[in-house]
Formats: C-alpha cells, sequence, structure tokens
C-alpha cells in the first residue's frame, strides 16, 4: 500500500519541495545584514504571503485530490477489492501525507524566520511590526508545521463528506481560511493569560490621543499609553474612578487638543497637550494595559502547534469513522 | 457449501430502498447470473457482498464472513466493479505490481500469463488502454489475486460484441481452472445464456426467482389453450405470466407436477423466455415463492 500511496505522491511532492528549495536558496542569497537595510520589502512581505499560503495550498491541492480523485474515477473499488482495508488505505495516505505536508510548509516557515530575523529583532522602529502580532505570527516559527498538517487532514475531511474536487477544494480553502482567521483573534490571545497592568496616566506615559472631528473642532475619543516594546497588545484602553472601560474621554479634558494647525505642532505644544489630559489621573481616570509580551513568542508558537496537531488528530478520527460509511 | 448467503437483507439509500428482503443462498461452484433491469437493484447487492456497502437491514455473509471485514475477508472475495475501473495514470505493469503488493495470495505468474495472453503492453498507461482491454486488466486483478468468489460488476457492458464473447469464454477458462465461483450481473440475457448455470432474478428492489439454470427450465411450462380464466389452474402451478389473445390464453407457470389438463398445448421455456416473463411482471406471486429448492 506505501508503494502506490507513494506512487501516486511522488510527482506533487517532488515538484514542491523542489520549488521550496528554490525559495530556501533566494532567501539564503539574500538575508537582510542586521542595521544596513536595501529593498527587502518584496521579499519580506512575499515570504510572508508564501508561509501564510502554502498550508492552504497544500490542503487543497493535497489533500483533496487525494480522495476525490479515486472516487471520481472510481479506483476506490478497485483498490479496497485489494487484500488491504480502506482502514489501512486511508492511514497509509495520511501517513505519507501529513508529514510530507507538515514538513513542507514547517521548513519554510523556519527559513523565513531565520531569513526574517534581523528585520523582527529590529522591528518597532523599522516600521515592522514585532513577529508576535497576529499579522506576523502564523508567518514565523514552528505554527506553519501545525497549519500544514490541520490543512491536509481537514481536506480529506472535506473530501470524504462532499467527494466531489473542486467543490471540496473550495470548501477546503473557505473553512481553512475561516479558521485562520478565527485564531488568532479569539483563541489564541487565551492560550496565556495576558499581562494585566493598570498605567498611572501621566505626561511621561500618554503614547497619543485619538480626536474625532466634532462641531466645535476636534474632541478626544481615546488615549494610548506607550506599550512595551514587542509585545502583542491586546487592550490599552483608558477606564474611569468606578473601573468601567471608557468609550469617549469626560468633557474635562475637552480642551486639550491644540488650537493650532497641523503644521504648527512642535515638541512644546505636545508636552502641554500630553500635561492637560494627564489631569485625567487626578480624576481618577487610570489606563489598562492587556499584552503578551516579546518573550511569550516561543510558548505561544508551542502552544499553537499543539493546538493544530490536537485539531488535526480529532480531523483524522473523523474521518477514520466516515470512512467505514464512505462507497 | 455456500458462497453467499443473505437473510433479510436490505440497503436504503435515502429514502428508497434499493434492495429490500433479500434471502439468497448462493452454493459454491457456480457461476452465478445476477439480471434484471437497471435500477433493480444488482449493484447494490454485488457492492454489498464485496463489503463496498453496508446493508440497511438484514445480514449478508460471504465465504463465511462479514464482507469487507478485513484482509483475509477481502482476499476472499474479489469484485471487479461496474465500468472496470483502473488507475488512469499506472502502466499495466504497475497495476500487476499493485496487486502483489496488496495481495498476500496474488499469483503473479497467472497474472503475467494472462496480460501476454491478452496482448496487453505492459509499459502502456491503463489510461491509454481501450474499453475491452481495461475490463480485462481489471478481471486480471480480480483472478490472479486468486478469490474463493468473484464478484463482476456488468463486466461486459462497455464491450463490443466480440470482445464480450472473448472476455467471457476467457472468464470460463479461469473459472474452470482455479474453481473460482463467480456471481456476475448483466442484462443481457444471451451472454448470461451462454455461461451461467445459476440464475438470480433481481426486479424492483427484489429478488424474484433464483436457482439452478437447469432445474428452473425443467420447472417451467409454457400452456397454450383455448381462451380461460386462469384462476382456475392447479393450486400447484404458480402462474409467471399470462397473455390472452381472442381466442387463445397462453401461460408461463412453475410447477413440480406434471400438467395433466388436456386442453393445454405444454411447452418448454428457454432462458430467455423465462427471465423476460418475471421481468415483466414483477408482482406475480410473492417474492417468497420465487424460491426454487
Amino acid at each position: 500500500m506505501t508503494w502506490l500511496a507513494w506512487r501516486q505522491l511522488r510527482f506533487p511532492l517532488a515538484s514542491v519541495y523542489a520549488a521550496l528549495a528554490l525559495v530556501a536558496v533566494v532567501l539564503v542569497l539574500t538575508r537582510p545584514e542586521p542595521g544596513g537595510f536595501g529593498d527587502e520589502e518584496f521579499l519580506y512581505r512575499g515570504s510572508m504571503l508564501a508561509v501564510y499560503a502554502l498550508p492552504a495550498l497544500l490542503g487543497v491541492f493535497w489533500g483533496v485530490p487525494m480522495i476525490t480523485r479515486e472516487l471520481e474515477t472510481g479506483t476506490h473499488n478497485l483498490v479496497w477489492n485489494q487484500s488491504v482495508t480502506r482502514t489501512r488505505w486511508l492511514g497509509v495516505k495520511l501517513g505519507l501525507g501529513v508529514p510530507a505536508a507538515a514538513v513542507a510548509a514547517g521548513l519554510l516557515g523556519l527559513v523565513v524566520t531565520w531569513w526574517a530575523g534581523p528585520l523582527d529583532a529590529s522591528a518597532g522602529d523599522g516600521g515592522y511590526d514585532p513577529r508576535i502580532t497576529p499579522g506576523l505570527f502564523a508567518a514565523r516559527g514552528i505554527a506553519p508545521f501545525g497549519y500544514a498538517a490541520f490543512a491536509f487532514v481537514l481536506g480529506v475531511a472535506v473530501a470524504i463528506l462532499v467527494r466531489r474536487t473542486v467543490v471540496a477544494m473550495a470548501v477546503t480553502l473557505v473553512v481553512f481560511a475561516a479558521v485562520q482567521v478565527a485564531v488568532p483573534f479569539a483563541v489564541r490571545p487565551h492560550l496565556l493569560p495576558p499581562v494585566e497592568e493598570t498605567v498611572a496616566i501621566t505626561a511621561q506615559t500618554i503614547a497619543g490621543v485619538q480626536a474625532e472631528p466634532g462641531p466645535d473642532g476636534d474632541v478626544p475619543e481615546a488615549l494610548r499609553v506607550f506599550e512595551p516594546e514587542g509585545a502583542w497588545v491586546l487592550a490599552n484602553e483608558t477606564l474611569d474612578p468606578n473601573g468601567a472601560v471608557v468609550h469617549r474621554l469626560p468633557a474635562s479634558v475637552g480642551g486639550c487638543l491644540p488650537r493650532v494647525p497641523i503644521g504648527q505642532i512642535d515638541a512644546r505644544v505636545l508636552d502641554r497637550m500630553r500635561e492637560c489630559f494627564a489631569r485625567l489621573s487626578d480624576l481618577g481616570y487610570r489606563q489598562h494595559l492587556a499584552y503578551h509580551p516579546a518573550s511569550r513568542f516561543w510558548p505561544l508558537q508551542w502552544l499553537e502547534l499543539a493546538l493544530y496537531l490536537a485539531s488535526t488528530a480529532l480531523l483524522t478520527w473523523f474521518c477514520f469513522r466516515r470512512l467505514r460509511h464512505l462507497s | 457449501m455456500t458462497v453467499l448467503r443473505a437473510r433479510g437483507l436490505g440497503k436504503k439509500y435515502q429514502r428508497h430502498w434499493a434492495l429490500t428482503d433479500c434471502e439468497l443462498d448462493i452454493p459454491a461452484g457456480h457461476v452465478t447470473g445476477l439480471v434484471g433491469p437497471n435500477g433493480a437493484g444488482k449493484s447494490t447487492l454485488l457492492g454489498l457482498a464485496a463489503g463496498m456497502l453496508e446493508p440497511s437491514s438484514g445480514t449478508i455473509e460471504v465465504c463465511g464472513g462479514v464482507p469487507g471485514s478485513g484482509p483475509a475477508q477481502l482476499a476472499k472475495v474479489g469484485f471487479v466493479a461496474q465500468n472496470t475501473p483502473v488507475y488512469a495514470n499506472l502502466t499495466v505493469e504497475e497495476h500487476l505490481r499493485l496487486g502483489a503488493r496488496l495481495n498476500p495470495g496474488w499469483d503473479d505468474e497467472l497474472a503475467r500469463d494472462r496480460v501476454a495472453k491478452i496482448g496487453l503492453d505492459p509499459a502502456l498507461a491503463a489510461g491509454r488502454l481501450s474499453g475491452g482491454q481495461r475490463a480485462q486488466l481489471a478481471l486480471t486483478l480480480g483472478i490472479a489475486k486468486r478469490p474463493e468468489l468473484l464478484l463482476l460488476d456488468e463486466p461486459v457492458a462497455s464491450l463490443d460484441p466480440l470482445a464480450r464473447r472473448e472476455f467471457l469464454q476467457d472468464l470460463m477458462e479461469a473459472v474452470a481452472e482455479h474453481g473460482v465461483s463467480v456471481v456476475m450481473s448483466s442484462h443481457l440475457v444471451a451472454d448470461l445464456e451462454r455461461v451461467c448455470d445459476h440464475l438470480v432474478v433481481l426486479v424492483d428492489a427484489r429478488i424474484r426467482v433464483t436457482g439452478e439454470v437447469e432445474e428452473l427450465l425443467s420447472t417451467h411450462r409454457r400452456l397454450t389453450g383455448p381462451r380461460r380464466d386462469v384462476d382456475t389452474l392447479p393450486a400447484d402451478q404458480h402462474v409467471v405470466s399470462v397473455r390472452h389473445t381472442d381466442r387463445q390464453t397462453t401461460v408461463l407457470v412453475r410447477t413440480d407436477a406434471p400438467i395433466l389438463d388436456p386442453t393445454w398445448d405444454v411447452g418448454e421455456v428457454d432462458l430467455e423466455d423465462l427471465i423476460l416473463a418475471y421481468m415483466a411482471n414483477p408482482h406475480a406471486g410473492r417474492p417468497s415463492l420465487g424460491v426454487v429448492r
């Protein structure tokens, strides 16, 4: 059975790994020097997209057809009537396909993480996001191993349910994309309890004020304090004296915004503005910060990998369960 | 010895029963023809026997085991599905390697002899074979795994008459040589007549009649006589079909006893008449009466 599964997977496998080798060579040759950044923007964005896309592509173009092609051409009738149970048939296919997909996406993730290391290290002042933030987290570290394993088995599970290649591909893509959007916002923040801090609002801690245009000039809406370097900030919000989250700053600081044209705002004007807003502290207002510090990047990566591998295991169990009813 | 035994077997798809109340005993060592109109449940019955489908009701036992229950059971049953599927991008040679690797009882010599005899180019991709060659390749895989029971679902449907004749002849040789029992479905009565010594007629998801061909032929009679009401026939003569003209009545009956009524002109029936009579009159008699012992 291994021979047959290998025979069916070897061409897609060889082509994907050859493309990966090519990408790796390009990245090795172009790794930015720490400090001396050039025009790495294209490769930075491109490699990030590649790590995002590869697990989905493997699920859609490896996982789905591995099942639907047999069902659509009727060859499952042939192979299930050799002296091999369909459980073993699926077991071998998954045993070969899941590691192949996970290693492909995982290696790409590691190479890209290494390539972007100097840029990630200087995140913040270089204009790049910290690697722990949702936009970048999934394109770094070891989590891509889990994404690809999950996407592959998801493709197989959808194929077993839907049975038709094109439909199964579309469903797999939509479901996987939905999971990849939902996890960073609904699940990942809670994998570890975030660090909670209450920060006094002083002229030194205020990082910025968000204002909305009103009938009599701009009205201050929200206030942010300085955030820890390289952290993934979940909340940076003002609490009133009762501890409730403020959605609109009180009218008493309404006049704090500088009434000068943008061009004339200088450090002195800003300092005066900050001092003005710092009066909130005297009124009992304070700032609430919730965040995952930069040092949590690897713990969160391991937890995310574990989460996806557990989901993969669950989907695998589902596949074997449904397989008995497939015909 | 019974090679296939079904008790109250049924298969339901959504709300419609593809097969119901199936009671069947197929003895070993026979070539059994499974015949019926399209959609009668032939493929469903074969799928159940191969373990490709799960019964919705009742039980089925094939070669003494539950179909598809494990590698040992799978090794005992060969199944060539409708349209004789093969892997289009695998060569003939690779199909033989597939068979050798997936079947402990694989008879490589037999497989290679057959491929040579049929004249298949081992290096040719199976997707480029003709319909007949593909059927032969699929049958080779089925035979060379050396099963006790070979299930063939419309194996000749896609073949031209010449290829069909060759295929069946070839099948008969293999059967004679290796003593394998065969159940094959077809809606081409002429094909079955040539190769089958046992018959199962399936109509509207039910078994209409089953038995050995010789016995069936000897217990069915065509009675022709002056026009009359068939309700007056003796109780041991089961009416399969009736046809009236203005002056004449023709009845096909099944009976073990001799026909004593002198007003009847008694004639023999051939297999085709018999099958068509059952297929055309699905409601004549009860299914339970259809079992001829």
